[in-house]
């Protein structure tokens, strides 16, 4: 990891980068822990998913959501942690070719929600070349603050699933995920216009 | 495909008004708008997951894990599509976290259609083995499953099933016995 030409970023402002790049309702859904408290920080919109565990899930939840609503841009944020422990997930996207689905990895090489235990991403696994290697061409590590919003707008009007990976040091999340999952539910489908408010 | 029709489904009888098991299942998916079929394949499924494959009014492909399966289709109802998921014993014996945390405590009309292994003659210990800890799995989560072993109720209990899964918001599991499907045969 050491030899990547890439800046060390923050979590929290990398998240709430993405989150002002937004302007047609686009669907984000938040990885469990610290990947969903700073996108609950970030600010809520009805078109965020909170993640209260199924660790590894958050890139096959936002495809179920982008093969519903192929209109809508949807992104997914994760770990590495989380997406070491369901790669598959990245060969069945790459099969789909969803071009409505952006994947963002937040890599700090540690579980750092159970304590700070180092991942293989910290040392031997590259998530990029995983990617690549899945079949998503369109995977790239985020440089810097300016290269990932860059890479988030070519994304956005992409004609196949993205990839971005972002290193990121290892701040704890800004905030904390309201925990009550059917609400969560709910306001998510209300803010991807499938529900009617009571 | 004849090979496999003839090996786990005995009342085959192709082409429109199909009524082997697995073009009953097809019809009732089709009926309830379920559209979206991710799963992980098994040899008594076979036929159905072709014929699937063959209907453009489905979307269906493999995963590599049962879980990734249920992701797909919390995601997909969110927003606004039904799905369901295929699957063996085996598979299903890696859901209990997934189930426990995702479908059941937010609530998501998860439709799984389990082809059970392990029981009626089967020749691998393994599977005997993973196929004892399903009801146990599903009855600690108060999860509605049935198990069909008749080609008769199969339309009955499968859309009944559907319906109340997706009006009550809570998942249900449709296991396919051997004396309906024929199961998977010994010389394999």
């Amino acid at each position: 990891m050491n030899t990547r030409n890439t800046k060390v970023m923050n979590r929290f402002d990398v998240t709430s980068r993405l989150i002002g790049k937004l302007k047609h309702e686009e669907a984000v859904i938040g990885g469990i822990g610290n990947t969903n408290f700073d996108l609950w920080a970030a600010g809520h919109r009805p078109q965020n998913f909170y993640m209260l565990g199924s660790m590894g899930l958050a890139f096959p939840i936002a495809l179920g959501v982008a093969l519903a609503q192929p209109d809508r841009r949807v992104f997914a944020l994760e770990g590495d942690g989380s997406l070491l422990m369901q790669l598959g997930a990245l060969s069945t996207i790459a099969a789909l070719k969803p071009k409505n689905l952006i994947m963002v990895v937040m890599d700090n090489g540690i579980y750092q929600i159970t304590g700070a235990q180092p991942t293989p991403a910290a040392s031997v696994a590259d998530i990029v070349a995983i990617a690549i290697g899945s079949g998503l061409a369109s995977s790239a590590w985020a440089a810097d603050e300016e290269d990932f919003e860059r890479l988030v707008e070519d994304a956005m009007s992409a004609a196949e699933p993205s990839l971005i990976a972002v290193r990121i040091d290892d701040k704890p999340g800004v905030g904390t995920t309201r925990r009550d999952p059917v609400q969560i539910r709910e306001r998510f489908m209300h803010g991807l216009g499938v529900r009617e408010p009571l | 495909m004849a090979i496999a029709e003839q090996q786990t489904s005995p009342q085959a009888t192709p082409g429109s008004g199909d009524r082997s098991w697995h073009g009953i299942v097809l019809q009732t998916l089709k009926r309830n708008e379920i559209s979206l079929v991710p799963y992980v394949p098994d040899r008594v499924l076979t036929p159905l997951i072709k014929n699937l494959h063959a209907d453009p009014f489905f979307t269906t492909f493999a995963t590599a894990r049962e879980e990734e399966a249920v992701g797909i289709v919390a995601g997909a109802w969110m927003g606004g599509r039904r799905g369901a998921v295929l699957m063996q014993t085996s598979g299903f014996a890696t859901l209990a976290n997934v189930l426990a945390s995702l479908a059941v405590p937010y609530q998501i009309p998860l439709i799984m259609f389990v082809s059970e292994r392990g029981t009626l003659g089967e020749f691998n210990y393994g599977q005997s083995l993973v196929c004892r800890t399903m009801r146990p799995v599903l009855d600690s989560l108060a999860l509605e499953h049935h198990t069909i072993t008749r080609l008769d109720e199969l339309e009955f209990i499968a859309d009944r099933s559907i319906k109340q899964a997706v009006t009550t918001q809570a998942p249900v599991a449709l296991i396919l016995n051997p004396l309906l499907t024929g199961g998977k045969t010994f010389d394999k």
